[in-house]
């Protein structure tokens, strides 16, 4: 049974259309959903992120971990060995280690670089897991099925990014003077003790047609400093980033097939 | 037999401490307790499906809305008993109604003895009292 | 059979008690991390593995090793090892117990723990490891158990023993092959990826497996009256002395390829176990224990003179098992993880709590090998007609 989005949007955009007859398809369809009016993004075989070093700067990068962790309910944790992130700050020698040289612009030598999960091609977290709790999705997306897991941490050691976060203790007894008012979103869980966790490029807000969190966040600011699409579509926005700048990506040379780009 | 004694002796006790639970509550049997609706629940007559399916079917459902939104994308339920679309969710959309979960859905798990995990994660309605 | 565990001297009783007490305090510790989390314990998001996982390889290892007796006896038909093959046997029952506590108690959320089973997922080495695992316990206990009752009986174990003793051999090589393969196909931790892991991973196993055999074999000699016999122990040298000997090799060609191809990546964990990284030198003074103690254990085993007598062959086999300890349960998993994906250090060191925890699962294990063992000898010293 079931609708899936693709139908969904169709029959909130005929109905829309129409007009029938004063009850929107979104209010008949989905109550929780009326913020869905618009739907910029459609569907996707592999979605991907540039991100544009040129238009970033360090408080925008804090704009968009903050959207993203407040939206997704990640607390700060207090103490860098239990830290959970799906978004983070790393420079340019930690995030592209071995392709650094002595001569580095100063630009790049003290820039921090937007780090996430790279929604990898061929992600090793996926092969390695033994309960398929992490999973590659249809249109591209690596994402953790939380009710699954059962916090081996093997998709950690086999992550060549670091992109994974582990729950050592309960994310709810996070310290509450660095977590005022959490949780924050009341319509997105947290998660439980020992459960693995990381970016999951938003796939309950693309299926509502709405562009990942930091992207909107960063979308405020600049233009163009986080663009998010399908890479498959010729057509899309990272696609034409892509066609014009010089774009780097953490440590390819593994296999993993990374998709989130960086122009420096 | 030998130590015939012993032997009967630890089965008597044996049996004692298996049976202790039974003799323990004889009679006092504890009452079921009713669940309470929100206003905005009685207000709406109908579940997403049939009372005595909720009633008895509503962890299945859940169990398998879970596998379906997170690991097919598939956000959306069509209910059987009215042909409306719900989106999969109990945090958004079950508790949207059942808004007193201490009484809507604690009172019976604990008497049932049992923990469903989840609100280890989903975030429950803040509820006045 | 049981019954020959619950007649034991004051010694026996005492040992058990005081492993049960170990047991005791483990379990409740462990209490504290199910409700706690593994908060408790000194791992963290960049060294996600720590002593529970090096335990679980070390103990793989130990479980592997004791084919070292079960294949010269049951392919060469090398009579000297009939009589302790029931040891080898019992001390992988009791080692692939412990591995499976030791990946339980690292579980983040252990109710779950049938997950791997409901969903079986044939592309992760973990699962095949689970599989591996559990099929090589039941092997060792049909066999050990159908052996060990037909010597009771004073005849030939059934045919189809013997054909499961056969399987058992080359399953021996498989679950530390798999465990090896945990580790050696994960892109970007330069440590583990390596082809040659499996093979050094089989050598330190068969260097430690039979060392601790011996010294199990000696201590089985002295407070009972079964004598394994001075064939099978000095056999049993020869192995120790030709598989670490091996093992050091194996190790050797690591240090080459690091550090004649002089790739950053290769040598980075290589210095820090050696000379430290970073200013992070904690492991520094354990490798180099770990290279004196290899040294000794190979002049004492490749010596004729010291392999053969008795004294100074327990020194070498002690030597064996610390120096391959270190390499395995103590440097192996922290270095994997060294330096992290940023190519920064994070410490790692167990804590109390997870020192308690594993002292539980080793106590455990130990448990297991004494009721299990104070059987095997029972009834051979009832076959031998001394008790």
């Amino acid at each position: 049974m079931g609708v899936n989005r693709r139908e969904f949007l169709k029959i909130a955009g005929l109905s829309t259309l129409v007009g029938l007859g004063g009850k929107t398809a979104f209010e008949l369809l989905a109550p929780g959903e009326l913020e869905a009016r618009e739907a910029p993004l459609g569907e996707a075989q592999k979605w991907g992120m540039v991100v544009d070093m040129h238009k970033m700067d360090e408080p925008l990068m804090d704009k968009c971990i903050e959207a993203c962790h407040r939206f997704h309910n990640v607390p700060n944790i207090g103490t860098p060995k239990e830290e959970v992130k799906w978004l983070w700050k790393e420079t340019y020698h930690h995030s592209f280690p071995g392709r650094e040289n002595e001569y580095l612009t100063e630009e790049v030598e003290e820039m921090p670089f937007l780090l996430l999960c790279n929604h990898c091609t061929n992600p090793p977290c996926v092969r390695v897991c033994p309960t398929k709790a992490t999973f590659k999705r249809e249109d591209g997306i690596v994402i953790m099925d939380m009710h699954r897991c059962i916090g081996c941490r093997f998709c950690m050691a086999a992550c060549p990014y670091g992109s994974r976060s582990f729950n050592w203790g309960d994310p709810r007894k996070a310290p509450e003077a660095l977590n005022p008012g959490f949780p924050w979103n009341p319509d997105y869980p947290t998660r439980s003790m020992g459960v693995v966790e990381k970016c999951n490029f938003c796939a309950e807000r693309l299926a509502k047609g709405q562009y990942p969190a930091c992207v909107e966040a960063a979308a405020e600011e600049v233009e163009g400093a986080l663009v998010f699409g399908d890479l498959a579509d010729p057509e899309s926005e990272p696609r034409a980033v892509l066609r014009e700048h010089y774009t780097i990506r953490r440590k390819p040379e593994l296999g993993t097939g990374p998709n989130v780009f960086y122009v420096i | 037999m030998y130590d015939g004694g012993k032997i009967i002796t630890g089965l008597v006790i044996g049996l004692a401490l298996l049976l202790f639970p039974f003799f323990y509550t004889a009679g006092k049997a504890a009452r079921a307790p009713e669940r309470e609706l929100t206003a905005k629940a009685k207000e709406a007559e109908k579940c997403i499906e049939a009372t005595a399916f909720m009633k008895t079917g509503h962890m299945k459902l859940l169990d398998e809305w879970r596998d379906e939104v997170v690991r097919d994308a598939d956000r959306y339920y069509t209910s059987n008993l009215t042909g409306e679309v719900h989106y999969k969710s109990i945090q958004v959309t079950c508790m949207e109604c059942h808004s007193n979960k201490t009484k809507f859905c604690d009172r019976c798990h604990t008497y049932a003895g049992v923990d469903p995990f989840c609100w280890d994660c989903h975030i429950a309605p803040k509820e006045s009292e | 059979m049981f019954e020959k565990t619950i007649r034991g001297s004051q010694r026996y009783w005492g040992w058990l008690f005081f492993l049960l007490v170990l047991m005791g305090i483990g379990f409740g510790v462990y209490l504290y991390q199910f409700f706690e989390g593994l908060k408790i314990t000194g791992m963290s998001r960049d060294v996600s593995w720590g002593f529970y996982i090096a335990q679980l390889t070390y103990l793989v290892g130990v479980a592997a090793g004791g084919v070292m007796v079960v294949l010269p006896y049951y392919l060469h038909d090398y009579k000297a090892f009939g009589r302790i093959t029931i040891l080898g046997e019992f001390l992988a029952i009791a080692a692939v117990i412990m591995c499976m506590l030791f990946v339980f108690v690292d579980l983040g959320q252990p109710t779950r723990v049938m997950n791997v089973i409901i969903h079986p997922t044939p592309n992760s080495i973990l699962f095949w490891d689970m599989t591996v695992l559990s099929v090589y316990l039941l092997l060792n206990i049909v066999v050990g158990w159908n052996v060990l009752s037909a010597e009771r009986k004073g005849i030939p174990y059934q045919k189809w023993v013997k054909v499961l003793a056969y399987v058992s051999i080359p399953w021996a090589f498989s679950i530390h092959t798999v465990t090896a393969f945990l580790y050696a196909g994960l892109p970007g931790r330069h440590y583990w990826l390596t082809a040659i892991m499996a093979a050094r991973f089989l050598s330190s196993a068969f260097a430690a497996g039979p060392a601790l055999l011996l010294l199990l074999c000696l201590i089985v000699r002295k407070v009972s009256r079964f004598d394994p016999g001075r064939e099978a122990v000095r056999t049993l040298g020869g192995i120790v002395a030709y598989a670490f000997i091996i093992n050091v090799f194996f190790f050797l060609l690591e240090l080459f390829t690091a550090f004649y191809s002089q790739i950053p990546g290769h040598m980075h964990p290589i210095q820090f176990l050696f000379t430290g990284l970073e200013g992070h030198t904690y492991l520094v003074p354990w490798m180099w224990t770990a290279a004196a103690v290899a040294v000794v254990g190979l002049i004492l085993l490749i010596v004729p003179a010291t392999r053969r007598n008795e004294d100074t062959l327990v020194v070498g086999c002690v030597a064996v098992i610390v120096s391959t300890w270190i390499d395995k349960g103590l440097g192996l998993i922290i270095a994997g993880f060294t330096p992290n994906p940023f190519e920064g250090v994070t410490p790692y060191w167990p804590t109390l709590p997870e020192m308690l925890i594993s002292i539980g699962v080793f106590a455990t294990g130990f448990f297991i090998l004494t009721v299990l063992y104070k059987m095997a000898i029972g009834i051979k010293e009832e076959a031998a007609g001394v008790s």
